[in-house]
């Protein structure tokens, strides 16, 4: 019992201290953000005078508001098509089983290890060509393809365990294949691809490289792009670009918070299957 | 790609069998439908196919064959062969840059796990707690944020005035402080660590949920045993987390191996080349140097580390239930 005890309070300790660590740097980035602009204020120091408007600043010469535009609309072209068109090749593979179903899954599996700047040269020759240069476009159409295979992956796993029966009697009732699929099957999915939907939201506004590599303007970004940029603008302005940076993180952490049980649940089960 | 996938035993019972008719008739309508009826599949899973192949399947096989080329992105290209990839042996930069990849593996991958299994098992008794549950949130706010703004958080951090040497200095260390990602020897276990940060939390919520599908009658058993902590925790927690372990590898190496924005935003590869990793080689080649065969070499080179890297930790530690 005492040894249970004791255990117990390490194990809290432990747990605190690396909540502690996890916290520090948001702390950082808070407190800093308050300094006067421009100044270089000395570690975790809570300034004498809160500068408040220094979110205000940013927001303005960060073009938040346009950001948060670009990053939705990019957001809107990439999820609900992703979510779509997986949920269809994932219901394909795990429910149809049509001939060469498992060559042509494992040809998307292999795509899961796949770091995006193995073929981040080809993309920009090909966005190029396609004419797409330094549009959302640039963005949108190759992160379809990217969220792919775990797309496929995600929703095959939901499908491969509905059991055949479902199908067997909406046949039975006269349904053929693509109405099996919207009425009967996307409903059922919908905890699988709300889950889906929300990482792919993450991934989407977190997306770096290809923000940077395919697109000039920042303000036709991902939130995640623009912050690179933010950063060559305002770099020396160290408060200021705390409080952008805080800014947008904003957004996610919102997301984050709202959602959060679906959120941990969908992530821890994410690296799982990915 | 861990998940366990068994196969159900209707799998063979694809199609339905025409409910009238003679079995000869059945059949033969059988065999004449089943072509078009099954196949048709494929129509569901084109969409995904098209995409997946137009922006996956063919910029991989254009990055092999831009590896054999001389090309600077815009002129004609020059058949060169082999030459970018024996370059990445005989280049110190590039080499260089992948080992910088391996090295950091230690930061983003042993110390998160190792780390991670040591808070989960001890936290194991207290999982269901209010204060876990506030852990699971607080732990996860790294993975939620993008990886460019845990870069600036850091670069700022580790600063000259910033808040680890002023830490150090409460605790009389003052000696060691330094402006951490502009010194030679410090600045590749410095941004190691950014990725130590970014990890740690997600480990060890996959370990813990792992811990709490293990069955509790076993740790009663080693108890009675008389094992130790220790004893316990190699006999009952390692086996029973051999999947969990294999997941937060797998995830953690391939984040190490491919890391590009965190190193993008605090040191650029810097100082000298330090911390340059192969993501960073390849986007500075191919679009400021223009040296496009030699970054799609390099390319080449790191997907399929990648997969020689990832591969074996999966099947070593997939479940035998396929």
């Amino acid at each position: 019992m005492i040894v249970a005890r004791r255990e117990a309070w390490t194990g809290r300790a432990l747990l605190v201290l690396l909540m502690a660590a996890t916290v520090v740097p948001f702390v950082s980035l808070f407190v800093t953000a308050l300094h006067p602009s421009g100044t270089y204020p000395s570690g975790i120091s809570w300034p004498a005078h809160p500068q408040w408007h220094n979110f205000t600043d940013a927001f303005r010469s960060a073009h938040m508001g346009e950001l948060l535009g670009s990053s939705a609309l990019i957001v809107l072209g990439v999820v609900p098509v992703s979510a779509l068109i997986g949920t269809m090749a994932g219901f394909a593979f795990g429910h149809l089983r049509m001939p060469g179903h498992r060559a042509g899954f494992l040809v998307f599996v292999l795509g899961l290890t796949l770091p995006f700047e193995g073929i981040i040269t080809p993309l920009y020759y090909q966005v190029r060509d396609l004419g797409l240069l330094n549009t959302r476009w640039a963005i949108i159409l190759p992160l379809i393809g990217l969220f792919m295979p775990f797309s496929v992956l995600w929703m095959r796993a939901h499908f491969v365990n509905m059991p055949e029966d479902v199908s067997e009697a909406a046949r039975l009732d006269g349904a053929n294949t693509w109405q099996l699929f919207w009425r009967i099957h996307v409903p059922l999915a919908m905890p699988a691809i709300s889950s889906l939907a929300i990482l792919l939201f993450l991934w989407t506004w977190n997306q770096f490289l290809l923000a940077i590599v395919l697109v000039d303007d920042p303000a036709k970004r991902t939130m995640a792009g623009a912050l690179g940029a933010f950063q060559g603008q305002w770099g020396t302005d160290i408060p200021l670009l705390c409080a952008g940076s805080l800014l947008i993180l904003a957004p996610t952490l919102i997301v984050f918070l709202i959602f959060q049980r679906r959120f941990v649940n969908a992530l821890l089960q994410g690296s799982i299957k990915g | 790609m861990v998940r366990p996938v068994t196969a159900t035993p209707t799998e063979a019972a694809g199609t339905p069998i025409p409910p009238t008719g003679s079995l000869t008739k059945g059949r033969r309508a059988r065999r004449a439908r089943r072509p078009a009826g099954a196949w048709s599949g494929w129509l569901f899973a084109a969409p995904a196919v098209v995409v997946y192949a137009l922006f996956v399947l063919r910029p991989i096989l254009l990055t092999v064959q831009y590896s054999l080329y001389d090309w600077d992105g815009i002129g004609p290209s020059k058949w060169v062969g082999a030459d970018n990839s024996r370059r990445l042996f005989t280049d110190s930069t590039l080499f260089d840059s992948i080992l910088n990849a391996f090295k950091l593996i230690l930061f983003f991958s042993v110390i998160p796990v190792l780390l991670g299994l040591l808070v989960a098992s001890t936290i194991r008794g207290i999982a269901q707690s209010r204060l876990a549950l506030v852990a699971r949130t607080v732990l996860f706010l790294p993975q939620v944020i993008p990886l460019v703004a845990a870069g600036i958080t850091w670069t700022w951090l580790y600063s000259s005035t910033g808040f680890v040497n002023q830490a150090l200095s409460w605790i009389g260390l003052k000696s060691v402080t330094r402006a951490w990602l502009g010194d030679f020897s410090t600045a590749l276990p410095a941004v190691g660590v950014i990725g130590t940060w970014v990890l740690v939390g997600l480990c060890t919520l996959l370990l813990l949920a792992g811990m709490s599908k293990i069955d509790p009658a076993l740790y009663e058993v080693a108890r009675l045993d008389g094992a130790g902590a220790i004893r316990e925790f190699v006999s009952v927690t390692l086996p029973g987390l051999r999947q969990e372990i294999g997941v937060c590898v797998t995830v953690t190496v391939i984040s190490a191996l491919a890391s590009f924005d965190i190193i993008y935003i605090s040191t650029q590869g810097g100082p000298g080349n330090k911390t340059m990793v192969p993501g960073l080689e390849i986007y500075y080649l191919a679009f400021s140097e223009r040296r496009v065969g030699v970054a799609s070499a390099l390319a080449v080179a790191l997907m399929l580390l990648v997969l020689v890297v990832v591969l074996p930790i999966q099947w070593l530690t997939r479940e035998d239930d396929r």
